[in-house]
């Protein structure tokens, strides 16, 4: 079985991005930049299904600009075995990734396409889903459990109440959660074996697919700074202030 | 145009979070209907009729939307979505999951957990894990929109909508229900309370949740915890607050052995009155608090417990 990841290139998430004086956009100019958590889980899991012989290959696909060429690398030094980079223009909505994803599904066929739940830069938590439907797959989302047997994925999901697991028929989607697995370390040998992987590049032209957005952004503003707080040197003290000055506790 | 609100219920009882989405429709203004789909769901659907604002409740009753599989729960509202301007769910584990596939049957994008109406296609919602907040406009013919419950309080009760019912589309017999571990609490929903209490990692273990959860008895409060305290197994992931587990907003908020990354951040910090215990006066939690306790937490819960 063949295994599809999707991975996004974001800013890496021990950064407190800002917000452009102009309000147009954060500011992304030298902040470092990273795989996607969620994307590097869905690495990790394709790899080891790899390694416990359910997969026989692994193809990741990113889309956006020419150097999230470093992310596809970095899934290939983790044992992505080819990869594919869509470059587009602007970043693309999520529902022209699925569109994208949908043209790939066609072409590799893949038993499973594992994702990352969410991107941590915009926090959509949509394309696994919009794949699903738009391919007639269906999806495990927020996966803290995959079990592969005969046709069939349980996948057991990280829901409000507790968890819950669904029986998917294959071809499947997933989306991971963080809990699934604990990414390994990259090593170097790897590094420079995943050099020579195969990469094609490619656009959304390539895939008949029109990059458009219907959706624009009008303005981005920091949030509401919170005032600054005081500190208490005791218990008594917070329990009177909560009483007295807060009035949260009667 | 109509606005077209999706339910979230358990087959016998509305979730309180769906009273939040319908007061997101108000803002937006129009007709407002919501769907309840499930099985034998005649008590939700009396529910959902005595909403404010609601004028007609869709009520689908069929065995395979019982537990709300994406699947086939999207293809039931793509059927009737475009007869509606907006169609809206809560941005819980359901609604995040079936949603965009709504979004992606319609053609349209979806806005994912807005929490401000500007207008009838202007929308607030956080990015960045809450560090930033984006205006946006949908050009869509249908929004499809989800909606964080606690950026809109909940509309009333003194509605009186007719109900019909709405035909189940077959089942899609791709995916089915194989099982369920909920948790089980007599304390508050985490997402609803006015208090919480939360623990991370300086917590240590599992039993030293006991400290928290005598506070929180005493306080009527839920309990939530930090995304490390999770991963240590010293509780449930349905405890999780932060960008990828549960966002609550309660009246207070009391954040003991939490450091305050910024995605526990994102999930806690539009509660009104925050505390922080934390042994260390240099953790980020201490920014956001409106009252810090630098305190070994197993020294000050025990007091705490007593002094309430
Ligand atoms: C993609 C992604 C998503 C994430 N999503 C979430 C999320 O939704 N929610 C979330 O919480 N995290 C999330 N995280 C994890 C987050 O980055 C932090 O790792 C996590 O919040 C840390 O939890 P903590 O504060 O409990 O632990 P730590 O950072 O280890 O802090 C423990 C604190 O306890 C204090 N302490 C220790 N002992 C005592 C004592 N005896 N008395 C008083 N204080 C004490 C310490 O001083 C310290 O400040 C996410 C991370 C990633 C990468």
């Amino acid at each position: 079985m063949k295994i599809l990841v999707p991975v996004k290139r974001v800013v890496d998430y021990n950064v407190k991005v800002r917000v452009k004086a102009d309000q147009s956009d954060v500011d992304l100019a030298n902040v470092k930049m990273d795989i996607n958590p969620f994307c590097d889980i869905a690495v990790e899991e394709a790899v080891r299904l790899k390694e416990q012989g359910v997969a026989t290959e692994i193809v990741v696909v990113s889309i956006g600009e020419a150097k999230a060429e470093e992310q596809i690398r970095r899934a290939m030094a983790i044992g992505a075995d080819r990869g594919i980079l869509i470059t587009t223009e602007a970043p693309a909505s999520s529902l022209t990734v699925a569109k994208l994803l949908k043209a790939i599904v066609a072409e590799e066929e893949p038993g499973l396409v594992i994702l990352g739940k969410q991107s941590i830069d915009t926090d959509n938590n949509q394309t696994g889903q919009m794949l699903g439907a738009l391919t007639g797959m269906p999806q495990g989302t927020f996966a803290s459990k995959v079990e592969v047997a005969d046709n069939k994925v349980n996948v057991t999901r990280e829901i409000d109440g507790g968890l819950q697991t669904v029986g998917l028929t294959l071809p499947a989607i997933v989306t991971t959660d963080l809990r699934l697995n604990e990414p390994r370390y990259v090593k170097l040998p790897d590094i420079m074996k995943a050099k020579r992987k195969p990469l094609d590049k490619k656009t959304p032209a390539d895939y008949g697919v029109e990059e458009k957005r219907s959706v624009t952004t009008l303005n981005v503003a920091p949030p509401a700074e919170r005032e600054a707080g005081i500190t208490v040197s005791s218990v008594e003290e917070l329990v009177e202030k909560l009483k007295n000055e807060a009035k949260v506790l009667s | 145009m109509s606005i077209l609100v999706i339910a979230e219920h358990n087959n016998s009882e509305l979730a309180p979070v769906t009273r939040n989405v319908v007061a997101a429709a108000q803002q937006i203004g129009g007709d407002i209907h919501v769907l309840v789909a499930g099985k034998s769901t005649d008590s939700v659907a009396e529910e959902a009729a005595k909403i404010t604002g609601v004028t007609k409740v869709l009520n689908s009753v069929a065995d395979h939307y019982e537990h709300a599989l994406a699947e086939n729960l999207s293809n039931l509202v793509a059927s009737v979505a475009s007869d509606y301007g907006h169609v809206l769910a809560a941005a819980t584990t359901t609604g995040k999951n079936f949603m965009p596939r709504v979004a992606a049957l319609m053609d349209v994008e979806q806005v994912s957990e807005i929490i401000a109406v500007e207008s009838a296609d202007t929308f607030k919602r956080p990015i960045y894990a809450g560090n930033a907040i984006a205006t946006v406009q949908s050009a869509d013919p249908i929004k499809v929109l989800t909606v964080r419950g606690t950026a809109f309080e909940p509309a009333g009760l003194d509605g009186s909508a007719s109900i019909e019912s709405l035909a189940a589309q077959e089942d899609a017999g791709i995916s089915e229900f194989v099982g369920e571990e909920l948790a089980v609490s007599d304390r508050p929903e985490l997402t609803a309370a006015g208090v919480v209490v939360s623990g991370g990692r300086g917590m240590q273990n599992g039993d030293n949740f006991e400290l928290l959860y005598k506070v929180a008895d005493k306080l009527g409060a839920a309990v939530g915890a930090s995304r490390a305290a999770v991963d240590e197994g010293f509780v449930p992931n349905d405890m999780q607050v932060g960008q990828t587990g549960k966002i609550v907003a309660p009246e207070l908020y009391i954040a003991v052995g939490i450091s305050g990354q910024i995605q526990h951040l994102a999930g806690m910090k539009d509660s009104k009155v925050i505390v922080a215990i934390n042994k260390d006066e240099e953790a980020p939690i201490f920014q956001v608090a409106d009252y810090g306790l630098v305190a070994d937490l197993f020294e000050a819960l025990p007091e705490l417990e007593k002094a309430l």
